[in-house]
């Protein structure tokens, strides 16, 4: 490690803690960024040669919220009278700080902080960015590469979504227990979209939106260290380490999928997968199932068995039945319907999925796997026409090559039959 | 004499390195270990979880409570340790249960998974 990675470590790791507290301080998202910002360069400074603080988030805060003020200060003087009742709060003395600073406080510091990310006003992919620039501090420069958009329009996204948080105003009472599950909830899904988001980018292991895939994982386990208790936060950040340690084996060379069938299990990385089964068991003494924990528990059994002939399917497909229950959907049954191709056969599966065809009718998944199912069961034309319809559905390159692969396959199959029939 | 050496760091920072970074300090931290190991001085080595994966039982003459997350007691002090073989945290957890049934102090026993263990170069 370099002399200052040090220095990078510990400002990436106060950071939500210090962005929180500033944000509660100044109650507006950019004053609190440049505050930040501001405490950085000064620790950038400072800490090479006073070396690390004791407490690397109270001293930023301590900095950015002195230059925070400076600010207001001056910028009021410009404009209107100061807003006096905001400034007398803020001039609070460092020992009050310190208390400021006890376990619960910066725990709902940080909680509102990714919850002001999380706002429902915002689409997804406004909730991503917003959060990767405030929490994690990624510059819009790696966001934008992280979307595969250009820099400017990323710079524009972040900006109408800081607009339309402002808008919609920011609680800034403490949250009661409903207030705070609430808050969870709607965090653990922009922490889950933040993960998705790079896990469907992702063309090969070491593709730029592996880098969401960690980030979310990063913001799963802050989460669950504030709130150790919460099975569904256990579940979340279970669910995220299996998917991400198949990361390896999801692609062959040429960036094309290769199906959780077909991976080679060795590849999957043992460590994240020992850390996601222990958060599983931690879980289940809670008795309190919910949709993570159940997707975590069918990922779980993928990485239980060393061989996909070990598959539980019959338990996968119960807790898809129990998914289902939860939050009934077209899509969890569509999943299910694998299980049960597994265990009863093709035509099962496709009876399942028939009276989802209106509803998935424009979904990629439901025409590949529906195609899929009918190449198992040797309805060749009937498959030919699913994939097709999935390849016009595709949203990626990786996606689409897919389904080449499989129609390649179909077309072999049949001029095997047809060669078979010659020959007879 | 033997002696147990453990390991204290921020969690904050160490679960920010990035895998480059991580890997080298375990490349790094190996070297050292190979030296004692070569020497037949070194002992069983393990690296531990995330606190994120970590289950306390705490327990007192009158009651035994299972918590979530670290043990994180300043008064207490950390004693000794177990390295067990179990199907679950369940298993563990009644491990911890005997010993603490066997145990007429008051205090914990903090049940963390191990991510990597290398036995003992050392004699038994």
């Amino acid at each position: 490690m370099t002399d200052t990675t040090w220095i990078d470590l510990a400002l990436v790791s106060a950071r939500p803690q210090a962005m929180g507290a500033l944000l509660r301080y100044f109650r507006n998202l950019d004053t609190a960024e440049e505050a930040f910002q501001e405490a950085c360069i000064r620790a950038l400074k400072a800490w090479p040669k006073s070396g690390p603080p004791r407490d690397p988030a109270a001293w930023l805060i301590f900095v950015g919220r002195n230059s925070g003020i400076d600010k207001v200060r001056r910028q009021s003087r410009e404009t209107a009278l100061p807003p006096e009742e905001l400034l007398s709060d803020l001039e609070d003395q460092e020992s009050d700080l310190a208390d400021r600073l006890d376990g619960s406080h910066y725990r709902d510091d940080i909680l509102k902080l990714l919850f002001v990310c999380s706002n429902p006003v915002l689409p997804a992919t406004q909730q991503i960015a917003l959060a990767l620039r405030i929490v994690s501090g990624l510059t819009v420069k790696q966001i934008a590469r992280a979307f595969l958009v250009g820099e400017a329009a990323m710079e524009q996204r972040i900006t109408r979504a800081k607009a339309r948080v402002a808008a919609a105003g920011i609680e800034f009472e403490t949250p009661d227990a409903a207030d705070r599950s609430e808050r969870l909830a709607a965090v653990a899904t922009m922490i889950y979209l933040v993960f998705n988001e790079g896990y469907s980018a992702m063309n090969g292991p070491d593709s730029v939106s592996a880098d969401l895939c960690e980030e979310a994982i990063r913001l799963a386990r802050l989460l669950l260290r504030l709130f150790p208790s919460e099975p569904e936060m256990m579940g979340l950040t279970a669910l995220l380490l299996l998917q991400h340690s198949r990361s390896r084996a999801r692609f062959d060379a040429d960036g094309g999928i290769i199906l959780l069938d077909d991976q080679d299990r060795s590849l999957w990385k043992k460590p994240l997968t020992t850390e996601a089964l222990a958060m599983i068991d931690k879980a289940v003494r809670h008795r309190q199932p919910g949709p993570y924990q159940i997707q975590a528990a069918i990922a779980a059994l993928h990485a239980r068995a060393t061989r996909p002939e070990e598959t539980d399917w019959e338990e996968i497909d119960l807790l898809y039945q129990a998914l289902e229950r939860l939050q009934p959907s077209p899509v969890i049954t569509l999943n299910r319907a694998v299980a049960v191709s597994k265990r009863d056969g093709p035509e099962a599966a496709l009876a399942l999925i028939e009276p989802l065809a209106e509803k998935l009718a424009s979904y990629f998944y439901f025409h590949g796997l529906k195609g899929a199912l009918l190449k198992q069961a040797g309805r060749v034309r009937e498959a030919r026409v699913a994939f097709d319809r999935a390849i016009a559905l595709a949203t990626n390159a990786a996606e689409a090559s897919h389904i080449r692969m499989q129609l390649d396959h179909l077309c072999k199959d049949e001029c095997d039959k047809d060669l078979a029939k010659e020959k007879r | 004499m033997l002696y147990a050496v453990f390991c204290y760091n921020q969690e904050d920072v160490t679960a920010n390195w990035s895998k480059e970074e991580d890997d080298k300090v375990m490349r790094d931290l190996a070297a050292v270990q190979r030296k004692y190991g070569d020497a037949g001085k070194l002992g069983p080595v393990a690296r531990l979880l995330p606190t994120t994966a970590a289950t306390t039982l705490r327990h007192s003459p009158s009651e035994t409570v299972v918590i979530d997350g670290p043990f994180a007691e300043t008064k207490e002090q950390l004693l000794g340790f177990y390295v067990v073989d179990c199907a679950s945290l369940d298993e563990a957890l009644d491990f911890a249960r005997e010993l603490s049934a066997a145990n007429p102090a008051t205090g914990s026993y903090e049940i963390r998974p191990l991510a990597i263990y290398k036995p003992s170069e050392l004699p038994a």
